[in-house]
C-alpha cells in the first residue's frame, strides 16, 4: 500500500495535541477514546494507518478481554465452583458452601476433548464433544421454533377474514385481517422450492416476494433509525465529552 | 469571699418518715395488687367476643405439579360451607407450609424440653443455604375466595429466598378467613414433594403430531431420494452465481473472503451455512483459489475447520489445506467487523460471502465489501437484517431459502428429502390456515385453540 508521510505527521499532531488537552487521567481517557473513535470513522475516506491502528488495538482488546470475562464468568463459577465449591471462595463466595456437584465433570470432559483440537496427533478427538454440542443444542432449539416460529404463527394468522361488529361491518379491522392472511398465505408459497413458481402458484408467489420487500423497507428505515442514534451517540461523545461544546 | 455552709435540708429523722411512708405505700399497692375481686384498684376490661369462625376448607390435597421441571406442589381443597353458600361471608384463604422431615436432623438444633421442635438444616447435606423448620408454619399466600387450588411454585436457585427444593416434603394447610375475622383451619395434607418430569403431556398434541407427521414425511422422501427419484428443486439466482462467483475471484487471482456471521454452533443459519462453506471449499479446492474464513466463534471455528478440511480431502487436494485458511478473530461484535473489513480492502477480496446469522455489522461488512468492488453473496435468517444485505449485495438469500442453498448445492439425499418434506409440510399448514380463518369466521374457536401453546 502506498504510504502517505503526511498522515504520519497529522497522527503526531493528534496525539500530542491530545496530550496537551488532557489535564486529568480522565481526560487523557476520554481524549484517547476520541482519538480512536476518530481513527476508525477515518475508514470512511479510505483504509490508512490509524485505522489500522485502532483495529489491531480493538481486536486485541476485545480478544483479551472476552477471554478474561470468559475464565471468571465461566469457569470458575460454573465448573471450579460446581466441582470444588470452596475453591472459589475468595471470589464467589455466594456459592462456596453448596455442595459439590459432580454432574459437571461431563462439561469439563467435553471442554477438554475440545482442546485436543490443537493436538497435532489426536485432533479427531475434538469432533466428539462438536458433535455432541451441535446435536444437544440443534435438539433444545427444536421445541423453541416450533412454538414460536410454526404454532404461534398459525395461531395469530387464524383470524376472521370478514369482521361483523355490532351487526355492521368492521371494514378496517377485516382490511388488516385480509392483509395478513394473504400476507402470510402468498409469504409462504414464495418460499416453495419443490415446484416452479409458474401460472396461478406464480402470481402468488410474486405477492409473496412483494409482501417480502414493503417489509423489509420498513425494517431498513426502522432498523437505519436504531443506526443513526448510535452514530448520535459517537458524536455526543465527541462534541460533549470530548471537546465540551454540547452540555 | 468566706464560704457559708449551707443548712441541710433534711434531717435523719425526717428521712427515716419519709422511707417509711414509701414503704407503707408499696406494701399497700402489692396487697391490693394480690386481692381477688372486684375493688376499686380494679379496672374492669371488656373483652369482645370472639369472633365466629367460618366452616373449614375440607378435603386438602398435595401433589407434585404435573408437566413441569420440578419446584412446584398444587394444593386443592374443597371450598368451605360458607363460601359462596351456607353464611357466605368467606373472604380468602389463607395457604401455610410446615416440612414434613424425614432427611437428616441435627441433635443441636434441638431445643430442649421440646420434642416436635426439629431444626432440619440442608447443612447435614453439606449445605447451608437454606433450611426448613419442622412444625413452623409459614405463610405462603392469601387466595381469594371461590378458590379451591393454589400453586406453590417455588425458586430453583438454592440462594432464592422462595427456594422450593426437589424431593423434600412438606404438608400443608388451609386458614378459611371470613368477613368478621373468624378464622377455621382445615385438615393438614399428606406429605408431597416436588420434582421434574421428563414429558410435558399437554405439549404431546401440539408438539407431538406434528414432529410425527414431519418425519414420516422426511423418511419417506429422504427413502426418494436415496432410491434415485429426482426431486424437483427451483433455481434461486443466488445459488446459481455461487460457481460464477468462485471462477470470477479464480480469474482475478484473488481470494475468497467467506463469513460464517455472528451465530453459534447451534444456530440453524450457521450449520446451512457450513454446509454451503463445504461446498464453496471443494470448488476452491479445484480451483487453487485463496479461501479466508474468519470466525466470531472459537466452537463454530472448530467446526468450520473440520468442514474445510474434510472438503479439501473430498476435492482431492489435502496437501493444499492450511490451518489458518479458517482463524479466529474475537467475541466482540465491532472489532470483528473492523478487522473482516480490514481484510476485505487489503487482501482485496475477489468474492464475498455473508451466509449465516447477522446483527448490526451486516450491512458495515456488505458495504464495504462493495467499496471494495467484490461480488457479494449474502444470506441470512434474521429478517432485520435482510433489507441491508438487498441493498447492499449482488445476491441475497431470503430467510428460508438459506436452508435450501445448502441442500440445493450439496445435492445430498437427506438435504433434499427434508427440504421437499418441509414444502409438503407447508402445504399441510396453509390447509391448516385456510381451516382456521373459516373456523375463526364461523365462531369455531376449537381449531385456533387446537394451535394455542399454554406451557
Amino acid at each position: 500500500m502506498e504510504r502517505r508521510p503526511i498522515w504520519y505527521l497529522v497522527g503526531l499532531i493528534a496525539v500530542i495535541l491530545a496530550f496537551a488537552v488532557s489535564t486529568t487521567l480522565r481526560g487523557f481517557y476520554i481524549t484517547l477514546g476520541s482519538f480512536l473513535t476518530l481513527s476508525i470513522l477515518s475508514f470512511l475516506y479510505k483504509d490508512n494507518i490509524f485505522y489500522k491502528a485502532a483495529e489491531h488495538l480493538f481486536v486485541g482488546v476485545s480478544a483479551g478481554y472476552w477471554m478474561v470475562m470468559g475464565f471468571w464468568s465461566v469457569l470458575i463459577p460454573n465448573l471450579i465452583g460446581k466441582l470444588h465449591p470452596p475453591l472459589v471462595r475468595p471470589f464467589v463466595p455466594a456459592i462456596a458452601d453448596q455442595p459439590p456437584s459432580y454432574w459437571y465433570f461431563i462439561p469439563a470432559v467435553l471442554g477438554l476433548m475440545l482442546l485436543w483440537r490443537l493436538s497435532p496427533k489426536w485432533p479427531w478427538i475434538s469432533r466428539w464433544a462438536l458433535a455432541f454440542i451441535v446435536g444437544t443444542t440443534a435438539g433444545l432449539n427444536f421445541i423453541r421454533y416450533m412454538a414460536s416460529d410454526l404454532l404461534g404463527q398459525i395461531n395469530s394468522t387464524m383470524v376472521p377474514l370478514v369482521v361483523i361488529e355490532g351487526g355492521a361491518l368492521d371494514t378496517l379491522t377485516s382490511m388488516s385481517n385480509i392483509v395478513i392472511f394473504l400476507g402470510v398465505f402468498c409469504g409462504l408459497i414464495y418460499f416453495f422450492f419443490s415446484k416452479e413458481h409458474k401460472g396461478a402458484f406464480g402470481v402468488g408467489s410474486r405477492i409473496g416476494i412483494w409482501i417480502l420487500m414493503v417489509t423489509f423497507g420498513a425494517g431498513f428505515g426502522y432498523t437505519v433509525m436504531a443506526r443513526i442514534s448510535l452514530l448520535v451517540g459517537r458524536f455526543q461523545f465527541l462534541l460533549g465529552d470530548w471537546l465540551g461544546i454540547l452540555s | 469571699m468566706p464560704h457559708t455552709p449551707t443548712p441541710p435540708y433534711t434531717s435523719p429523722a425526717r428521712l427515716l418518715a419519709l422511707g417509711m411512708v414509701v414503704l407503707a405505700m408499696l406494701w399497700a399497692t402489692l396487697t391490693l395488687a394480690q386481692t381477688p375481686g372486684d375493688t376499686a384498684a380494679t379496672v374492669a376490661v371488656e373483652t369482645a367476643p370472639a369472633p365466629q369462625p367460618p366452616l373449614p376448607a375440607t378435603g386438602i390435597r398435595a401433589y407434585d405439579a404435573p408437566n413441569d421441571g420440578g419446584h412446584a406442589i398444587t394444593v386443592e381443597w374443597t371450598a368451605s360451607g360458607d363460601d359462596g353458600q351456607g353464611r357466605n361471608n368467606v373472604v380468602m384463604y389463607r395457604v401455610l407450609r410446615t416440612p414434613a422431615l424425614r432427611g437428616p436432623i441435627s441433635p443441636d438444633s434441638v431445643p430442649p424440653g421440646d420434642p416436635s421442635y426439629r431444626l432440619f438444616d440442608s447443612r447435614a447435606y453439606g449445605t447451608a443455604a437454606w433450611r426448613f423448620i419442622e412444625n413452623q408454619w409459614d405463610t405462603l399466600a392469601d387466595v381469594p375466595m371461590g378458590s379451591t387450588r393454589y400453586e406453590n411454585r417455588g425458586g430453583k436457585q438454592r440462594a432464592s429466598n422462595d427456594f422450593l427444593p426437589d424431593h423434600i416434603e412438606f404438608r400443608y394447610k388451609v386458614l378459611t378467613i371470613n368477613d368478621a375475622g373468624g378464622i377455621a383451619e382445615s385438615e393438614v395434607s399428606a406429605p408431597a414433594s416436588a420434582s421434574g418430569q421428563y414429558l410435558h403431556t399437554g405439549k404431546l398434541l401440539h408438539i407431538g403430531i406434528p414432529v410425527v407427521i414431519f418425519l414420516a414425511l422426511v423418511l419417506y422422501f429422504i427413502n426418494a431420494a436415496k432410491s434415485g427419484r429426482e426431486l424437483y428443486i427451483r433455481p434461486l439466482a443466488g445459488i446459481n452465481a455461487v460457481d460464477e462467483a468462485i471462477g470470477r475471484a479464480t480469474e482475478m487471482n484473488r481470494p475468497i473472503l467467506y463469513v460464517l456471521g455472528l451465530g453459534a454452533a447451534d444456530e440453524i443459519a450457521t450449520i446451512a451455512s457450513l454446509t454451503i462453506l463445504s461446498r464453496v471449499t471443494k470448488k476452491v479446492a479445484e480451483h487453487r483459489t485463496e479461501l479466508l474464513v474468519p470466525c466470531y466463534d472459537a466452537v463454530v471455528m472448530s467446526i468450520a475447520q473440520e468442514t474445510v478440511k474434510q472438503a479439501y480431502l473430498d476435492a482431492g487436494r489435502p496437501d493444499e489445506y492450511k490451518d489458518d485458511i479458517v482463524y479466529f478473530v474475537t467475541q466482540e461484535q465491532f472489532a470483528y467487523v473492523a478487522a473482516v473489513n480490514g481484510t476485505m480492502l487489503r487482501r482485496q477480496t475477489a468474492t464475498n460471502f455473508y451466509l449465516g446469522v447477522f446483527f448490526a455489522e451486516s450491512l458495515i461488512l456488505a458495504e464495504t465489501g462493495s467499496i471494495a468492488g467484490s461480488i457479494q453473496i449474502s444470506g441470512t435468517d434474521r429478517t432485520t437484517q435482510i433489507p441491508f444485505f438487498v441493498v447492499a449485495c449482488d445476491y441475497t438469500l431470503i430467510g428460508e431459502e438459506l436452508f435450501a442453498a445448502s441442500a440445493y448445492l450439496s445435492r445430498e439425499p437427506k438435504l433434499l428429502g427434508t427440504l421437499k418434506a418441509q414444502d409438503y409440510a407447508k402445504a399441510i399448514f396453509l390447509g391448516v390456515l385456510i381451516a382456521g380463518c373459516v373456523g375463526a369466521a364461523l365462531q369455531w374457536q376449537w381449531i385456533a385453540r387446537t394451535f394455542h401453546l399454554s406451557f
